[in-house]
């Protein structure tokens, strides 16, 4: 793998990337940047493709066509001890937070200190506890179980997660949906708060225009497994692109058709 | 639909359900030699699968030996041979009864409670959150209960031996008119080494089959709630089925041509 990586390059770079399910088409051909130390967030409708997207990315998927690079790498086909490589620069927000029920809140939040980088469990708890407070969570909820926080706790908490070790790029999974507009905001907040504080690269996948305007540095919409428009946030109001117009506006017409089987 | 179509419809999924199942077991075979161990889990498991099973396993043995030191009586009192009845016990224990009654037991509590929990972590992607974690799922989730439960049903049918014999020899003693000393001499007489030995062989494969399809239906259940109880029911139905296939090809290992 490169040891040094110009800031040219992107962070992530999907060229062409095709990823099927049996006769159904989930990437047709995406082609996305994703620039070094930017806030990338895709926007588009359920069923578009944008989950698989990330985990294609991730490696829990595996694209039938295509190049993903990670800092110039080639992640597609690599080996699994590279990829444990490349995946301790990725930190991960699930969209139902994936928290483990059967750990407490903290061993939740320290558990890729423990068991990926091997820290010793007191200096994790630490290192957990501090997250938790970043996220504006206070110690005695360490030591819950998931199954005693809300929704919008779980989120913190599994964000609290995604920054635990501090890395390199993260990428959130429709991070707001299912919260009510106060608590999606409060998350909007921390999301920014602690990517900025961790200067981290970020890919959002979201159909939640509020979170999108907030987090994002630069919007990309997804429609049918491929990007149709991509531009500088504060262009997204002014795109001229009729997918991206019918999305944000929320209209029923235009050229994106809901597949709504008619009696 | 075409009947043809149906047949290869079915064989193709067959045979990859086949593959899948092959290159699981692999997987899981040798991330259970691999380091990192997870000492810890594979405790926490053992106490799971082996303490836990512990008085469903034991009441099935001392009833099985019960029943049977009762059944022996009356079948061999048919041409006075009586006096069998402990040596029967106890090789239909050690042999037979003992590994495969638990295992089974083993299977409706264990194989269901395993593809729930993995089912689970799975569609709430608590799986994929491991690797992303830099943790294998395989090593993590999969080995330590593979370890765990080819360790500890040996053991525990080991009990359950114990108790299955002592339940024949409850009703020997007590209901049929045995003297306890004879009782516990022809138990020993006749018990050889092998007889035990092959029944805690089995028990050490029936743990290892039970775990295993605990584990690979849970690992690859989709779809929610009803893709979990799916896994969960799959994984009894083919640890019991794979159990009871098992038995056979082991016992005619020992014992065929004896």
């Amino acid at each position: 793998m490169s040891e040094t990586v110009s800031t040219a390059v992107p962070k992530i770079a999907m060229r062409d990337v095709q990823k099927r399910f049996g006769s159904k088409v989930v990437l047709d051909g995406l082609t996305l940047d994703v620039p070094r130390g930017q806030s990338v967030v895709v926007i588009g409708g359920s069923g578009t493709g944008k989950s698989v997207m990330l985990k294609c990315v991730l490696g829990l998927l595996k694209p039938e066509k295509g190049s993903i690079k990670v800092d110039g790498d080639e992640v597609i086909g690599m080996s699994p001890k590279d990829r444990e490589k490349v995946l301790r620069k990725f930190g991960m927000l699930f969209q139902g937070s994936a928290l483990f029920d059967s750990l407490k809140v903290w061993e939740n939040v320290a558990f890729g200190l423990i068991q990926g980088r091997g820290m010793d469990r007191g200096a994790a708890k630490k290192v957990a506890l501090d997250k938790l407070a970043q996220v504006g969570l206070n110690a005695d909820v360490g030591n819950l179980s998931p199954a005693e926080l809300s929704g919008g706790m779980q989120k913190r908490v599994a964000l609290a997660r995604a920054i635990a070790a501090e890395p390199e790029i993260i990428f959130f999974d429709e991070p707001t949906t299912g919260l009510d507009p106060i608590m999606a905001d409060v998350i909007n907040d921390l999301i920014k708060a602690c990517v900025q504080r961790l200067g981290a690269t970020t890919l959002s996948i979201t159909h939640d225009m509020a979170s999108a305007r907030k987090i994002a540095d630069r919007v990309a919409m997804i429609y049918k497994g491929k990007i149709v428009w991509e531009g500088a946030v504060a262009e997204v109001d002014h795109s001229g692109n009729d997918y991206v117009d019918q999305f944000i506006n929320g209209r029923a017409d235009g050229p994106i058709r809901m597949e709504v089987r008619r009696a | 639909m075409n009947p043809l179509a149906v047949i290869g419809h079915v064989t193709l999924e067959f045979l990859a359900q086949t593959g899948r199942l092959s290159r699981f077991t692999a997987s899981s075979v040798s991330h259970s030699f691999l380091p990192p161990i997870y000492l810890r889990l594979i405790m926490r498991q053992m106490l799971a699968i082996g303490w836990f099973s512990l008085p469903v396993v034991g009441l099935t043995a001392l009833f099985t030996g019960m029943v049977l030191a009762l059944q022996i009586y009356i079948g061999s009192a048919r041409f006075n041979a009586e006096s069998a009845v402990a040596s029967i016990v106890v090789i239909g224990i050690t042999r037979e009864l003992g590994p495969v009654l638990g295992g089974l037991m083993v299977a409706g509590r264990v194989a269901s409670a395993l593809a729930a929990e993995i089912g689970t972590m799975r569609v709430t992607e608590q799986i994929d959150a491991l690797t992303t974690l830099s943790t294998n799922p395989f090593k993590y989730l999969v080995a330590p209960r593979i370890i765990a439960a080819t360790l500890t049903l040996p053991l525990l049918i080991l009990i359950a031996d114990i108790i299955g014999v002592m339940g024949g020899y409850l009703i020997g003693t007590h209901k049929l008119g045995f003297n306890s000393g004879t009782y516990l001499k022809n138990t020993f007489d006749f018990m050889e080494t092998v007889d035990v030995v092959s029944g805690l062989v089995k028990a050490a494969v029936f743990g290892f089959i039970v775990a295993l399809m605990g584990c690979y239906h849970g690992f690859h259940s989709k779809g929610g709630a009803q893709g979990v109880g799916k896994a969960t029911t799959d994984a009894v139905v083919w640890s019991s089925i794979l159990i009871l296939t098992a038995d056979y090809f082991i016992t005619e290992l020992f014992f065929a041509g004896k």
